[in-house]
C-alpha cells in the first residue's frame, strides 16, 4: 500500500480528502518506481492527467515536485525505485505544488 | 418568463449571476472551482443549460468543465490538448524559433446548433475541436500549419487564439483572431484558413500593413449582418462591410482607439460599445474615469456613457473577452474589471450598475438570455 498526499487543488479535483492509498506492489515487496506510482495514481483518478505530468511527454510539470521520506524526487527518471519506507506504507509519496506567485 | 444568466470566469474561480428580465436584483453563486484561473464559461446556444468552462493554473494545468444544469453542478471533460502531428515552431519574443507549446485554453466557443461541439482558442495559438462535449479534443491545424504560421509571434499576453466567432448565414465560414498574428477566416468550417489584414494598420511592425502581424484584440459580429465586422485592435477601432476582404478604420472621436473589449448591440447592428484605455503602455482608462463609448452609427462617433461608472480615482482594465450583451427587447450590456467588478446596465448603456464589486479580477463575461 503506498500512500499519496496530494495538493489541495489536485484533491479538490480528485474528489478526495486526506492521503490517497494505492494499492501497490500488488504482489508483494516488489520494487515500485515513481512513475508507476504516479501511473496509478492517474489511473484510478483519470482527472488528475496532465496536471502532474504533460500528457504528450510525461514530463513532470515545471510547477510540480515529488517529495518522500525527506528526499526531492522531482528530477529521477520515471524508473526510480521508490523508498522502502514508501512501499511499506508508512511515509508518503508527497506531490507538491511549488511555492510560488502571490 | 425570461431570465438573464451572466457566466464570469476570473483569476480565482468562475462567478454565476442571475436575475429576470428586469435585471434589478441578482443572484450570485461562486467561486466555482475556487483558486483556479478560469478564462472563459460560454454556454450552448442549442442548450442553455449546456456550459463549457475552462479552468487552469500555471501549477495544474488545464482542465475542461461541463455543467448540465446552467453550472449549479459541473463535470470534469477531456483535458487533452494534443498538437496534430509535427508542431514547428514559430517566433518568439526575441525573434528566435520556439517551438509550439501548450499552454492554456483561452476562449471556448459551441456551436450554434449541436450542443455536443465546441471549438477551443489555445496558446500557444491553435484551434481544437470536440464533437463529444468537450471528452476528447481534435486540433484543426489548418490554421497553425498555415504558410505564415512559422513567422507569428506573441503579445505580452502570449500567443492566444482569443476568438471564435461562427457565421451563422454563411455554411462553414468562421473566423478567428491571434494576439499577434492577426485575424482569420475560413470557408469550410475550419478546415483551411487564410488571413484577412487587408486594411489593418500597426506602426509597431516593420511593415505596418504586413498581411501577418497585428495585434487583434478582439472581434464582434451581429449575428443578422455576418458580413460586417467590428475589431479592437492593439490600436484603432476597425471595421469591415466585407467579411474580412477589406478593412477601414472608424475610430472617429474616440478619446483613444486602444482598448480590448468589443461588442454589438443585440437588436441594433449598427450599435457598437468598446472601452477605451489609455494606451498599450498605460493598461486604465484616460484620466481614471471608466466610460464605454457607444456609437450608434456603426463607429466614428461615439458617446460617452458614463452614469453610474466612476468617474474618478479609477484605474482598472477591461480585458478582451469580459463584455457581452443580452439579447432583451431592452438590450443589456455587461462588463467585468481586473478590479472584480461587473457592471450591467438594462438599458444599452445609458445607465450603469454595479452587480458585485469585489471578485477577483475578471477575465471573461458570456450572457445568456433565457425564456
Amino acid at each position: 500500500m503506498i500512500m499519496v498526499e496530494l495538493p489541495a487543488h489536485l484533491r479538490t479535483l480528485a474528489g478526495v480528502s486526506g492521503e490517497v492509498a494505492l494499492d501497490l506492489p500488488a504482489d508483494g515487496p516488489a520494487a515500485v518506481t515513481l512513475g508507476e506510482a504516479l501511473d496509478a495514481l492517474e489511473a484510478r483518478y483519470p482527472v488528475l492527467r496532465g496536471t502532474m505530468r504533460d500528457q504528450g511527454t510525461g514530463r513532470r510539470r515545471a510547477f510540480v515536485r515529488f517529495f518522500a521520506c525527506k528526499e526531492d524526487l522531482s528530477h529521477e527518471p520515471p524508473d526510480f525505485p521508490l523508498p522502502e519506507p514508501v512501499l511499506r506504507g508508512s511515509e508518503p509519496l508527497l506531490v507538491v505544488g511549488a511555492i510560488t506567485g502571490g | 418568463m425570461t431570465a438573464v444568466r451572466v457566466l464570469v470566469g476570473t483569476r480565482k474561480g468562475a462567478f454565476v449571476l442571475t436575475s429576470d428580465g428586469k435585471r434589478e436584483k441578482w443572484d450570485v453563486t461562486g467561486p466555482h472551482f475556487a483558486g483556479w484561473e478560469i478564462y472563459h464559461v460560454k454556454g450552448s446556444p442549442a442548450n442553455p443549460d449546456r456550459l463549457y468552462a475552462s479552468q487552469s493554473t500555471s501549477w495544474f494545468g488545464q482542465q475542461i468543465q461541463r455543467s448540465e444544469d446552467g453550472g449549479q453542478t459541473w463535470q470534469s471533460a477531456g483535458n487533452e490538448f494534443s498538437y496534430d502531428g509535427v508542431t514547428g515552431t514559430h517566433q518568439w519574443y526575441d525573434g528566435t524559433p520556439h517551438p509550439w507549446e501548450f499552454a492554456r485554453v483561452w476562449h471556448l466557443e459551441p456551436s450554434l446548433h449541436d450542443p455536443d461541439t465546441v471549438y477551443a482558442g489555445v496558446e500557444d495559438a491553435a484551434l481544437f475541436r470536440s464533437t463529444d462535449a468537450g471528452q476528447s479534443w481534435k486540433e484543426l491545424s489548418g490554421l497553425r500549419t498555415h504558410d505564415t504560421g512559422s513567422h507569428w509571434q506573441p503579445g505580452a499576453g502570449g500567443m492566444c487564439l482569443h476568438t471564435i466567432l461562427l457565421d451563422p448565414v454563411h455554411e462553414g465560414r468562421m473566423f478567428a483572431a491571434i494576439s499577434s498574428a492577426g485575424a482569420f477566416r475560413s470557408d469550410d468550417a475550419g478546415e483551411s484558413w487564410r488571413p484577412v489584414t487587408k486594411g489593418l494598420r500597426s506602426e509597431f511592425m516593420p511593415d505596418p500593413e504586413a498581411e501577418i502581424g497585428h495585434c487583434v484584440h478582439r472581434i464582434a459580429m451581429h449575428p443578422s449582418r455576418p458580413d460586417v465586422l467590428f475589431m479592437q485592435k492593439h490600436w484603432d477601432v476597425m471595421r469591415t462591410d466585407n467579411a474580412g476582404e477589406t478593412w477601414h478604420e472608424i475610430s472617429g472621436d474616440l478619446p483613444t482607439d486602444f482598448g480590448f473589449p468589443i461588442s454589438v448591440h443585440a437588436n441594433e447592428p449598427d450599435t457598437v460599445y468598446v472601452v477605451p484605455i489609455t494606451s498599450d503602455s498605460l493598461h486604465f482608462p484616460p484620466d481614471g474615469r471608466l466610460r464605454v463609448y457607444r456609437s450608434r452609427a456603426g463607429g466614428n462617433e461615439w458617446e460617452p456613457l458614463t452614469s453610474g461608472l466612476p468617474q474618478q480615482n479609477c484605474y482598472v482594465n477591461v480585458l478582451r473577452d469580459a463584455m457581452d450583451v443580452d439579447s432583451l427587447d431592452e438590450c443589456g450590456i455587461y462588463f467585468g474589471t481586473t478590479g472584480g467588478q461587473v457592471y450591467a446596465s438594462a438599458d444599452a448603456g445609458d445607465t450603469w450598475s454595479a452587480v458585485v464589486r469585489d471578485l477577483p479580477a475578471v477575465l471573461s463575461v458570456e450572457v445568456q438570455t433565457l425564456s
